[in-house]
């Protein structure tokens, strides 16, 4: 399918910049010139961009379908601008050997209506004691490693796992915090958590967990992501270590950028994520860091819970929200409010995540695939959670007015919303 | 009289005239406990179910008292014993209850949150007995009437409340109260039992007992939990008595006049000495538990009349 989209608003993280133009599809990559008998799509000075990469997906595939399917995540996730999926593997059982992320990847590629790249856990069960088949898995697919919202506790095995990977070249997400002071959280520790009698974690876990994996990647230069960043006093250990020269990235999720500790007010279980929701200085801190590009990456930490798992006493609740849909408007808010410049953010949308799992994604140069979504970032609506496409309806945006609407979403040339 | 709520789930939201119209009404009831007839029709005909998630002695059999001296049918469900461990959620105890037609729930439950949510789901007034270390209202409520009998008002004293402040839902539910009422509150104990981000709540923190008892009109001693003690928070009982036990060195730097509070059970020789405790010119400690009796019997008339009302409507 040839594609002409005339007259768009082009987003160009890669060259930093936005412009009006057309662009041009041939053979499900982005060409120099108009193909012949290609399709027209009018823009009308709407924005195109490179489809978002979306790096820490649950799909609750294999063994919780009813949360989420492949089928429904992909629809989720067309919806949304989502043209690639970086799963996580912190479903019952774990992703932790190449059988069943063979089996993974088979469902995604029968059901899903965007790309799919599976990772897989970095030790066996996700348990911090045993290594997985790391080359095996790469094998298979396997684009990076992880035990997702889990520390690997043990440092001898973690030093271990990042010294093996290294070996292969195999990226390592790690979340970081410190586990002792961590246990049993359900909040961000200060004077709220306090007044609603949460158990609650200092945000300074977060930086001494961090502080422990740059120790280890000075020992081993392994090639690490920390998947989320929410907090001011860890970044200035960041910005260190990038600057000594570590193959170190970090991301950090949607909610933490928009929603801050008050969300949390009247023990609402579709804000407690995991972290947990930061300070309202925290919050800016991060949106700075990723404007600057010291945070790379923003993905949706998109975790479906059925309502049986929210509908608890808030400690007793699971954590996290569904975000495949809603992380385009969500973002635009930052945007809206001056934040950032639509380059800017789909640097951490797009490029970064592309870029860091070697993908050819995230750009309009030629040659790149046209995974695309074209967008309108000031159209307002109310968001109805019982309209989202995921199974899972746990979102903090129920009943929020939002900005930006995704008109249309394009996976390797074809039109899949 | 003003008392718009549904539900009593905490102090938070109730306005300084709500909470002195509770205070005046269980003035009233405090008069009928202490008469030979002890009894009220102001709940005739209602059901009252008292849910206790966690042991409780003495805040249930207050409720039961206070329910029945108002001529409430009273009912009490051990629910540590009961489908809770089946697996049933918290949520569909409710419904089957609501399913009962109950007007008064009175829940207690060990975790934080867990009556709001409750009380989203069930028809009935409920009364929160205490959620996790989030609020105890009916506690701050005898503790406020005790005060205004013995003090005469709740506004401008000088309240140090002492102890485990980080565990305890009594102690946020007072300085609500106690803050509302434009009282000066302090909190008292080791660094490890104030929660953090305490400072900001328009409170006085003291680690010390001689300065934070200091002028002092009300001294709360707050139970300190046996779980606390061992090593995790304090390093000892006898080091904890040393230093925040409530003994007559210590309560001398408080006003002469000063009043002994504790919500009870003592560990007497921990937290209180017991000769303080017994002490009739500074203890008011028997007199909270008459006072608690009163303020659930008006609480619940409270609630009670607004539920007709609404029904009514």
């Amino acid at each position: 399918m040839d594609l002409i989209f005339r007259d768009a608003r082009l987003i160009d993280p890669e060259r930093a910049e936005e412009r009006r133009g057309d662009l041009f599809v041939s053979g499900g990559v982005v060409v120099d010139v108009p193909p012949p008998d290609a399709d027209i799509v009018e823009c009308r000075g709407k924005c195109l961009a490179p489809g978002i990469v979306d790096l820490g997906v649950k799909v609750s595939e294999p063994g919780e379908r009813h949360k989420e399917s492949f089928r429904s995540a992909g629809r989720a996730a067309a919806r949304g601008g989502v043209t690639t999926i970086v799963t996580r593997p912190d479903t019952e059982p774990a992703i932790d050997t190449p059988e069943v992320l063979e089996f993974v990847a088979r469902r995604a590629q029968a059901d899903a209506a965007v790309n799919v790249l599976p990772m897989a856990a970095l030790t066996k069960g996700r348990q911090g004691r045993e290594m997985v088949e790391i080359g095996f898995l790469m094998d298979a697919g396997a684009v990076a490693f992880t035990d997702c919202d889990r520390v690997v506790e043990d440092t001898r095995v973690l030093s271990r796992a990042l010294t093996y990977a290294r070996g292969l070249d195999a990226l390592v997400v790690g979340h970081v915090q410190e586990p002792g002071l961590s246990r049993g959280a359900a909040a961000t520790s200060g004077k709220f958590a306090s007044l609603y009698g949460l158990p609650a974690v200092s945000p300074m876990a977060e930086r001494m967990g961090l502080d422990r994996d740059i120790s280890l990647l000075e020992m081993t230069g392994a090639r690490y992501h920390v998947d989320q960043l929410t907090s001011a006093r860890a970044l200035p250990a960041l910005d260190r270590a990038k600057r000594n020269g570590l193959d170190l990235t970090a991301g950090v999720g949607i909610h933490h950028l928009t929603l801050n500790e008050l969300d949390v007010a009247g023990y609402r279980t579709f804000f407690k994520v995991k972290p947990p929701l930061r300070s309202e200085e925290d919050r800016l801190a991060v949106i700075e860091a990723v404007a600057g590009g010291l945070i790379d990456i923003v993905c949706s930490m998109h975790t479906p819970q059925d309502e049986e798992s929210k509908r608890l006493p808030f400690e007793e609740a699971a954590s996290g929200a569904v975000g495949l849909e809603t992380l385009l408007p969500a973002a635009m808010r930052l945007v809206h409010a001056g934040h950032l410049e639509l380059p800017a953010l789909w640097r951490a949308l797009s490029l970064n995540p592309a870029r860091r799992l070697g993908l050819a994604a995230g750009r309009l140069a030629a040659g790149a695939p046209a995974d695309l979504v074209l967008f309108d970032p000031d159209a307002p609506f109310v968001l109805d959670r019982a309209a989202l496409a995921s199974k899972s309806k746990n979102t903090p945006f129920d009943g929020a007015r939002m900005e930006g609407r995704v008109l249309g979403t394009w996976v390797g040339g074809a039109r899949v919303h | 009289m003003t008392f718009r709520h549904r539900h009593l789930l905490g102090i938070e939201p109730l306005s300084p005239d709500e909470i002195a119209t509770i205070l005046d009404l269980a003035g009233t009831y405090v008069d009928l406990n202490r008469s030979a007839e002890k009894h009220a029709p102001a709940l005739a005909g209602l059901t009252q179910i008292n849910m206790f998630f966690e042991n409780s002695t003495r805040t249930q059999a207050s409720f039961e008292i206070a329910g029945q001296r108002l001529g409430a049918d009273v009912m009490n469900m051990a629910m540590q014993a009961s489908s809770i461990k089946k697996g049933e959620t918290l949520i569909d105890t409710a419904l089957t209850l609501n399913a009962m037609h109950p007007d008064l729930l009175v829940v207690r439950h060990p975790q934080s949150g867990a009556v709001d949510l409750l009380a989203q789901k069930v028809n009935a007034a409920v009364l929160n007995a205490g959620d996790g270390r989030h609020e105890h209202p009916t506690q701050a409520l005898l503790d406020a009437l005790t005060i205004r009998r013995a003090k005469g008002r709740l506004h401008r004293l000088t309240v140090a409340i002492c102890g485990d402040i980080a565990h305890s839902r009594v102690a946020r539910s007072n300085i609500w109260l106690l803050g509302k009422m434009e009282s000066r509150i302090r909190l008292v104990g080791p660094p490890t039992l104030i929660p953090s981000g305490a400072a900001e709540w328009g409170v006085e923190v003291e680690h010390d007992m001689a300065r934070g008892l200091a002028d002092a009109d009300v001294v709360m001693m707050l139970r300190l939990q046996r779980e606390r003690m061992d090593g995790g928070f304090i390093p000892s009982e006898r080091e904890y008595y040393h230093r925040y036990g409530l003994d007559a060195e210590k309560l001398s730097c408080a006003k002469p006049d000063a009043i002994v509070m504790h919500p009870g059970p003592m560990n007497r020789g921990v937290e209180i000495d017991g000769t303080i405790a017994d002490d009739i010119n500074r203890s008011v400690i028997q007199e909270q538990v008459e006072m608690g009796v009163a303020v659930r019997m008006a609480a619940m008339d409270l609630l009670a009349r607004n539920l007709r009302a609404a029904a009514s409507a």
